[in-house]
């Protein structure tokens, strides 16, 4: 809740849960043919009760909860994402003794072969987790894999939403895709997508992860071999679904992506522009060097001072490239991976509605049915399970992603106002170094003339 | 008034007298002198420069309509000079000044008397006719009020540059100017000056060629010339790069905009953004002040570059004064060889009277002696000429010579300390980006 941030309130979310768990199953007067689909969404729907024992299983056995009534549950098919855990753990707020997993991204190395030329990291991975055979991993991985995991996860884990990964394309005359700062740059992101992949609470368990870290040579056609039940049955069917109401709260996360994008946009031509003017200033400030050099060629007593500020001229002009470069390298990749990222999550959201939508037209169809007899089809039971789950990860992941974003453009504003600091720190110390050096000839002259 | 800084820097003024002083006594010794550098000198020794005796400034311009030479109505602007006694300020008694109006025209006759009158000075220039080396955000029109504000300070300089030169200061038409509203004009087309100026003018424009171009003279030209060059080059520079960092800053300013919109759908993040998003608007805005400070130093470079021209303008008049002399002693020579041949009756140059003579019969012992006679009159004329010229020549090249000095320490020190508060402005400005994206960075980590 909004200005609770920092306090991590763990019963605040379970106590919410375990009262929608355990409803009275009255059945509510059957009203509006929407509302009574509305209502169903969030658990209040007299049928859903019926069957919310069979909800939840997994993750309540794993929170180590029991339920009020005190009957056990049975396992359901779906082993759903734990939005119950995700409710209890905040990335951040994880210390050292809760965490099992720990991912780092280091030593960057080029590979030059007749094909092509790339570079490989080092992923090492210290854990305790049961899933993998080893506590240690030391794996080299290549762009292309952290691409290939990212998808995997995607496709596999289609209500989270997955971390960004830096941008695959760059302007090969722009950037030099195998200098140390670029190299640097994507480690540092690669390092932080991991590290949010291991982090998430369900995300980390995810086998196309394990084989990522553990696996010698990632076969990335191993990836059709993993898919387990779990990924089959959660595999959606989409499309042709029409959604009647969207929830209030994930409209507005439409609305805020759709508004976020624009101004991404927006800071994205401006950064731009601004690089584009300091680059035709910089050609500017190139030529007053040679030309205080040419003039202090045909002078006596000024020969000094102008050579000195030719020198100034010049070191202004070396440190403004490097803060036009370094925004280049740094800046706009990260705007645009969220601009990329941002494109996908929108597509979770899609699938989301789509969830629903076939969920209500299913439930429309059985509610509305002549006979009325109780036993709801299995397979409108599970749309419902599918929509509840979607609903909860979406909203845990939410969450998570809020957090990051905040972490994320705050890290990279304050580089920017950094970079720029820097920048007048290296002019100001070249002109405050050639002052004295102009006064100090002028006292010398007082004294011989 | 106050909003822009003279170049002229009084205590300069101080320093530049004292060498110049010393230097005029040692050329003193054993050398004729002209009548105002006689004059000058007294006054420089009684220590007299205008500017000890009296405060003189630029205070105001005003904008007149009237109608002009051909009877066409005309805007035209007006600068009000205000002069005052200097003892009377130090009293304390504070008395108003004495003040009158005059336009850019009447500081060029000025001017231009001074140039024709003291050709072996180091005239001190005006500032620009026409707004040059502009860049987008600065107007090129005479009427704009920033250009009107420039032209004011550029004028204040150059009467005090006048005022305090140990020869100019003591003219009395550059003083009438100061003191005398009306009649001003009349008096200086009286002295005449417009004749003199004309035939100089001419003889300048026309082609010529010294026969033992004077070293110092020469490279003094060439470097009048070289420093024209590169300040002019200094100058485009500095213009485009004004456009260009104009264009830096601003841009920065569109980060307010969209920070603040965007700080509208966040929550936590809202306030951060909001208020770095106003130190973006502060950088943005604070690009004015910067440029404005670079246009000083500009102003400063110009009148140098003016002064560049001035200087050349004396190499130049030199190398006439020169010629002239040249050309008289070639003349008399000529004469004297035509006497020569007509007394001993040998032709040793060509004319085409002794072809004449030879084709159409000698000349009678009567034509000759008259002949003789005339020749005798024009070598004494020649010869008096020569010597003339001879001595103007040596004046000229002493004057010159010492003005010229007192004008190359006067333009290191000016220079170098154009150079010293081009360096404190550009630190200023370091220091100011540095707080403002501290201030920013400080609202970021609130984020």
């Amino acid at each position: 809740t909004e200005g609770e941030r920092g306090e991590c309130n763990l019963l605040a979310p379970l106590r919410t849960l375990t009262t929608s768990v355990c409803l009275p199953i009255d059945c509510p007067p059957s009203g509006e043919r929407n509302e009574a689909i509305a209502a169903s969404v969030d658990g209040r729907h007299p049928l859903s009760s019926l069957y919310c024992r069979k909800r939840r299983t997994s993750e309540t056995e794993q929170a180590g909860l029991i339920l009020p009534n005190g009957t056990p549950v049975d396992t359901s098919s779906l082993a759903s994402s734990s939005s119950l855990l995700n409710r209890l753990q905040l990335d951040d707020d994880l210390d050292g003794e809760t965490r099992d997993l720990f991912v780092t991204v280091e030593d960057p190395k080029k590979h030059v072969s007749t094909m092509e030329t790339y570079i490989t990291y080092r992923v090492c991975t210290k854990t305790t987790r049961t899933e993998f055979d080893l506590p240690e991993y030391s794996v080299r991985r290549r762009y292309q894999d952290f691409d290939w995991l990212r998808n995997k996860l995607e496709e596999s884990q289609p209500t989270h939403l997955i971390p960004p990964l830096p941008e695959k394309f760059v302007m090969k005359g722009v950037v030099d895709r195998f200098s140390e700062e670029f190299v640097e740059t994507r480690r540092k992101a690669l390092d932080k997508f991991l590290k949010r992949v291991a982090d998430h609470p369900v995300l980390s368990f995810n086998e196309h992860f394990n084989a990522f870290l553990s696996a010698k040579d990632l076969n990335k056609r191993q990836g059709l071999a993993l898919l387990t039940k779990m990924g089959e049955s959660v595999k959606y069917v989409t499309g042709g679904y029409k959604l009647r109401a969207r929830p209030a709260e994930f409209a507005a996360m439409g609305d805020y992506l759709d508004l976020f994008t624009q101004k991404m946009g927006t800071i994205d031509r401006i950064a731009q522009r601004i690089i584009k003017e300091q680059s035709e200033f910089l050609m500017e400030l190139r030529e007053y060097g040679p030309v205080y050099s040419s003039w202090s060629s045909f002078e006596e007593d000024l020969h000094d001072p102008l050579e000195g500020v030719s020198g100034c001229m010049s070191n202004c002009s070396s440190a403004l490239e490097e803060l036009t470069e370094d925004m280049s390298e740094d800046f706009l990749p990260v705007l645009r991976e969220y601009v990329l990222y941002i494109e996908s999550m929108k597509n979770v959201l899609k699938k989301r509605d789509q969830v629903q939508a076939e969920y209500e037209t299913k439930l429309e169809a059985v509610v509305f049915r002549e006979d009325k007899k109780p036993p709801v089809p299995s397979d409108v039971e599970k749309c419902q399970d599918r929509v509840e789950c979607f609903n909860a990860d979406l909203k845990a992941d939410w969450d998570r992603w809020e957090n990051n974003k905040r972490q994320d453009f705050r890290q990279l504003l304050t580089g920017m106002a950094d970079k720029n600091i820097q920048h007048y720190e290296k002019c100001l110390a070249a002109w405050e170094s050639l002052v004295p050096l102009l006064q100090d000839k002028q006292e010398a002259e007082g004294e011989t003339s | 008034r106050g909003k822009r800084r003279s170049t002229y820097d009084r205590n300069t003024e101080e320093q530049m007298l004292e060498p110049t002083i010393c230097s005029l006594r040692g050329y003193c010794s054993g050398i004729e002198y002209c009548d105002s550098l006689d004059q000058n000198l007294q006054m420089v020794e009684k220590g007299t420069s205008l500017l000890k005796k009296m405060e003189i400034s630029v205070a105001e311009a005003e904008k007149r309509t009237g109608k002009n030479a051909v009877n066409m109505q005309e805007t035209y602007t007006v600068y009000l000079i205000e002069t005052r006694p200097v003892d009377a300020a130090s009293e304390g008694t504070n008395p108003v000044p004495d003040s009158l109006w005059r336009r850019y025209s009447e500081f060029e006759l000025l001017r231009n008397y001074l140039l024709v009158t003291y050709p072996f000075l180091v005239v001190p220039p005006l500032p620009e006719k026409r707004a040059e080396f502009v860049w987008h955000k600065l107007s090129a029109d005479n009427m704009d009020p920033d250009f009107v504000e420039r032209r004011r300070v550029g004028l204040e300089n150059f009467l005090l540059r006048v005022a305090s030169h140990p020869d100019l200061s003591s003219d009395k038409i550059f003083y009438s100017f100061l003191t005398e509203e009306n009649g001003w004009k009349e008096t200086v087309f009286e002295t005449g000056f417009q004749a003199k100026a004309d035939s100089r003018l001419k003889a300048l424009n026309a082609t010529f060629r010294v026969k033992n171009p004077d070293k110092r003279f020469a490279e003094m030209k060439h470097y009048g010339d070289e420093l024209q060059s590169v300040i002019s080059q200094l100058l485009r520079v500095r213009a485009r790069a004004a456009d260009r960092l104009y264009g830096v800053y601003k841009v920065h300013g569109n980060y307010g905009r969209v920070f603040s919109e965007w700080s509208a759908i966040e929550k936590e993040m809202g306030d951060g953004l909001q208020s770095a998003g106003h130190h973006m608007d502060a950088y943005a805005a604070s690009v004015d002040d910067i440029l404005e400070e670079e246009e000083h130093y500009a102003d400063q470079l110009k009148e140098y570059l003016f002064y560049a021209d001035a200087l050349r303008a004396v190499c130049r008049k030199h190398e006439l004064t020169q010629y002239e002399l040249e050309m008289a002693a070639q003349d008399l020579t000529s004469k004297k060889q035509q006497r020569e041949e007509l007394a001993t009756g040998t032709i040793r140059t060509f004319s085409l009277k002794g072809v004449t003579s030879k084709l159409f019969g000698q000349e009678t012992p009567e034509q000759r002696e008259a002949k003789l006679k005339m020749l005798e009159t024009q070598i004494e004329e020649g010869e008096e000429l020569v010597k003339e010229r001879n001595a103007e020549c040596e004046e000229f090249v002493k004057s010159a010579w010492v003005d010229i000095e007192r004008f190359k320490e006067q333009k290191d020190h000016d220079l170098r300390e154009a150079l010293i508060s081009y360096a404190i402005m550009q630190i200023s400005m370091c220091k100011k980006g540095i707080q403002v994206w501290n201030n920013a960075k400080e609202c970021f980590s609130k984020m």
